[in-house]
């Protein structure tokens, strides 16, 4: 069985890397206008996808990554019956189905009916330019170059600011970390405490996921036109894997509403440091990057040896339970609560056995909060939109930055890794056993049935009161968003065959 | 202390009538998926203690993977049923039911076999209810009442904590713990004390307390005999039956997502059929058995194993034990709720679900199933059936609140506290 190291000349770049150092980025939403023309213009533009193996042969000083949304590979010419074998979410899309948009969140102001791009009219396909520098030029000359084949729907310039998001943290402090080389055994007891080493099946499809197992994706016949150029299939040898070293591309396009954030909070407090401090009660991390929970002593799988990411990374929230130093509700609490696969952590056979049968709780709050290792992804965001500090957002003078996230991640299970970390943890207003509070700054704060409010956020205090804020507004609105598909290069070449 | 009951009506849909009853049931919805707690048939509202119920087509759309095991089932019923968990006995609910919204029921089980319209509504329900092989209460005792007086008290609470916020931080929490109690005395909310312990439901849970340990232990012997045999024939079942689990329709998919997600709290209802022979039936109704020992011994405070988001479920026989159904009530959405049952509980389903008709493949009735993530979910979403109509009695909240809730309660009515636990009492509220 091949470990996926062998395979980095098959993998697109972005599994590997953000690409931080090409602080210039655009993406451009595409749709087919004509099959025949927009597959030679894959064929061709196939050739100069970064792969994982350049990025970590050479100095890569631009990059092109492609995507695919279902619809797309249906105006490729895809056979619906090879399209079927994608997971469903993926083939419904984003905004597919009401029941989906509930459960994100993509409600009132985030509802679909009124975003940008996406939803009633699906992006086809995503090209993503990377560059250290002349962004604008090559941009115009893949334009150009686009032909008769493919329009553009929608171009999303990105803005760099320093590894910032818009509110002023530091972002993607935290990623889980991939086991190239295959040599991590999912399911051991080791699994009971938190680590952020993943098998490779967690990001790539065609390869063993936390369960030991393979994600589905498409498995065709290798008689099937195309067919022959893919790889045999590790989990059924009779067919080829066209989801092999492909991963599913999540990209959401949020609106922050910078101002409006910095005003709320200032209107909570009066000092600039209660001010700054109140901002990362919410986040969970200073605005430097370190975690408000303490870092432990012992060493976490897949954390360090780098010094700045064991100060940032090496925590779980077993040394803070009563969440005084990170409140419960926090963004990065929420969006990766770092739990094991049993509260505890590694213990003797006969204990394990006992709260295997749910006998053995300290008290009702423990056990809440699904495992972790199921629900992780690999953020490859950037931000858009002018870059305002506090105090410039504080002036009443100051003028809307129209500042912003294009969220992306990547992951083989949209439905156990984005729709759930979204849906069972950040916009939850039930997340850990919490009542009236959704993620601070994620929120779209609309009640649920019986008036149920979800726009609180509260700190726990060493004196037992509670602090809690009520009535914060939504601050981030989502105004676009796909699935895609971003295929190995064999898997590209076999859309761009036709 | 009110022990929970649950009770279930069911009848099979005269020919030609299920279309015109889904038109019916779906009056009582202000949407699909969402029900009118005050709707014109059975105003579910005004029965106080009923805490969840739902109507439910069984139009089982899986019959033909009987092929694959040999057989098939001739003429099979489409059925209605009817059921719901409530404080205090089922025949009371009944009744109440039959008394207050008797012409709804009418108008809804007139489109079922043998129902005249003139005859006694409660002996023709009475004569169609259905005891389930096991039934599980998150938290028995607690009725509606209590669930409802103690949300007002935690939202009365956290009014009064977030008013007197100045004063309060100043106070140690033994003293804000002193004059929350005393202001509750005074201004309510209005705390009903538990009802003394039906003395029949506890003879009888001791009873079984007793005597089925007794039994198992008396029979040990012959399972140690019988181990052997029985293991033998279980691996070459479980080597051999046939597994069926396509990825579900994306037609019936939708069918069912639309009804999810409204409250935070979901329905599941699902329907299968039994491995044909008598060797999964005998097996089923073992672990049923055990499993009933433990949801009214061992499970009855909080947690079903390591699960804490399920309100109530049932397992219920169909059709002479040839079909069974499995129906609960759980928080979150059904990705989180499968995601449980994978991480957490894989052997307790594998245990009972594996005896079912195309169950991914399992080892020793424990392990394997479940834990085939994906082919589990398709299994799971293929078998389940759209609830039609579908009740609980506090929506918006989780199981976590109820219990959190109870135990605000439990802090503020305890005569002693040290300042440790007045402080964790307070950061619960």
């Amino acid at each position: 069985m091949a470990t996926p190291n062998s395979e980095f000349a098959d993998i697109q770049g972005l599994l590997w890397s953000g690409y931080g150092s090409l602080k210039q980025a655009c993406f451009l939403l595409l749709r087919v206008t004509d099959a025949a023309a927009a597959r030679a213009w894959l064929r061709d533009v196939s050739e100069s996808v970064a792969t994982v193996e350049q990025l970590r042969r050479e100095h890569v000083g631009r990059a092109m990554q492609i995507a695919l949304t279902a619809d797309g590979m249906r105006a490729l010419g895809v056979a619906s019956t090879v399209i079927d074998g994608f997971s469903a979410e993926f083939i419904s899309g984003m905004a597919g189905e009401e029941g989906r948009s509930r459960r994100l969140g993509d409600v009132a102001a985030s509802a679909p009916s009124l975003w940008r791009w996406g939803g009633a009219q699906e992006p086809h396909i995503l090209l993503m330019l990377y560059a250290e520098e002349n962004l604008d030029a090559w941009h115009l000359q893949i334009e150009a170059g686009l032909g008769n084949g493919l329009a553009v729907l929608h171009r999303l310039p990105t803005t760099d600011m320093g590894g910032m998001e818009p509110f002023g943290f530091i972002d993607g402090v935290s990623q889980p970390r991939i086991d190239w080389s295959g040599e991590r055994v999912p399911g051991t007891s080791a699994d009971l405490e938190y680590g952020n080493l993943l098998t490779a099946g967690e990001f790539l499809l065609g390869h063993r996921n936390e369960y030991g197992r393979y994600t589905d994706r498409p498995l065709l016949d290798p008689a099937q036109p195309g067919a022959a150029s893919l790889v045999v299939a590790e989990d059924d040898p009779a067919r080829r894997d066209l989801g092999r070293n492909g991963s599913y591309l999540v990209m959401r396009e949020l609106a922050q509403d910078v101002r409006g954030f910095w005003r709320f909070i200032a209107a909570q407090a009066v000092h600039d440091g209660d001010r700054i401090a109140l901002a990362e009660a919410m986040v969970g991390r200073l605005m430097s990057g370190d975690a408000l929970a303490p870092t432990r002593g012992q060493p976490i799988r897949g954390v360090g040896p780098n010094e700045l990411d064991i100060a940032r990374n090496q925590f779980t929230y077993d040394e803070d339970r009563d969440g005084l130093r990170c409140p419960f509700g926090a963004h990065i609490r929420r969006a990766n609560p770092r739990t094991g696969d049993m509260p505890g952590g590694r213990q003797g056979l006969v204990t394990r056995l006992i709260r295997l049968l749910g006998l053995g709780h300290q008290d009702l709050s423990e056990d809440l909060i699904a495992t972790s290792r199921f629900h992780r992804i690999l953020r490859r965001g950037r931000e858009f939109g002018d870059r305002i500090d506090r105090q410039v957002a504080l002036r009443p003078d100051a003028p809307d930055p129209r500042g912003g996230l294009y969220f992306i991640c990547l992951n083989a299970n949209i439905a156990r890794q984005f729709e759930f970390i979204q849906n069972a943890w950040l916009i939850s207003a039930k997340f850990d056993g919490m009542s009236g509070e959704a993620d601070p700054l994620l929120g779209n704060r609309e009640p649920m049935p019986a008036d149920h409010r979800t726009d609180g956020f509260s700190m726990p205090q060493p004196s037992g009161v509670t602090r809690r804020i009520d009535g914060l507004p939504a601050f981030i609105t989502v105004r676009g968003g796909a699935y895609f598909f971003l295929p190995g290069l064999r898997a590209l070449r076999y859309f761009a065959a036709g | 202390m009110t022990p929970q009951s649950c009770f279930m009506v069911a009848a099979p849909i005269a020919p030609g009538q299920e279309t015109g009853l889904r038109a019916l049931l779906a009056t009582m919805n202000t949407a699909p998926g969402a029900v009118d707690p005050n709707n014109a048939l059975v105003p579910f509202a005004r029965f106080d203690r009923l805490h969840v119920a739902r109507f439910v087509i069984l139009h089982d759309e899986t019959l033909d993977d009987l092929r694959l095991y040999g057989t098939t089932f001739e003429n099979p019923p489409v059925w209605l049923v009817f059921l719901g968990d409530c404080d205090g006995p089922a025949e009371a609910m009944l009744a109440e039911f039959a008394a207050l919204a008797g012409a709804g029921l009418t108008r809804i089980f007139g489109h079922c076999e043998g129902f005249s319209r003139g005859g006694d509504l409660l002996a023709w329900m009475q004569g169609r209810s259905v005891t389930p092989a096991t039934q599980y209460v998150n938290w028995v005792g607690r009725t509606v009442r209590q669930i409802r007086e103690e949300a007002a008290l935690h939202a009365a609470l956290r009014d009064r904590l977030q008013r007197g916020a100045a004063a309060f931080e100043a106070q140690s929490p033994l003293e804000v713990h002193r004059q929350l109690a005393a202001s509750v005395r005074q201004d309510g909310p209005p705390l009903t004390p538990p009802a003394p312990t039906p003395f029949p439901w506890l003879a009888s849970k001791i009873g079984n307390m007793i005597g089925v340990p007794l039994a198992l232990l008396v029979l040990l012997p012959f399972f140690v005999l019988g181990a052997p045999f029985f293991l033998w024939e279980l691996r070459r079942r479980e080597t051999s039956d046939a597994v069926i689990v396509p990825r579900p329709a994306p037609e019936h998919v939708h069918s069912l997502s639309v009804l999810e997600d409204h409250d935070v709290t979901n329905q599941f209802s699902a329907f299968g059929i039994v491995k044909p022979g008598r060797f999964r039936l005998w097996t089923l109704l073992f672990i049923f058995w055990v499993l009933s020992f433990s949801t009214r011994q061992i499970y009855t405070r909080g947690r079903l194993a390591r699960v804490g988001t399920i309100h109530f479920a049932r397992w219920v026989f169909m059709d002479d034990h040839r079909r069974l159904l499995f129906c609960s009530n759980y928080d979150g959405s059904l990705d989180s709720y499968m995601d449980d049952f994978i991480n957490k509980v894989a052997f307790g389903l594998n245990l009972v679900f594996s005896n079912g008709v195309g169950y991914p493949r399992t080892k020793f009735l424990l392990s394997g199933g479940a834990q085939e993530e994906l082919a589990f979910k398709y299994f799971l979403r293929r078998h389940q059936v759209p609830t039609q109509v579908w009740y609980k009695a506090y929506p918006g909240l989780t199981t976590a609140d109820l219990a959190r809730n109870t135990r605000i309660r439990e802090g503020l009515e305890a005569q002693t506290m040290i300042e440790a636990e007045a402080g964790r009492w307070l950061a619960m509220i």
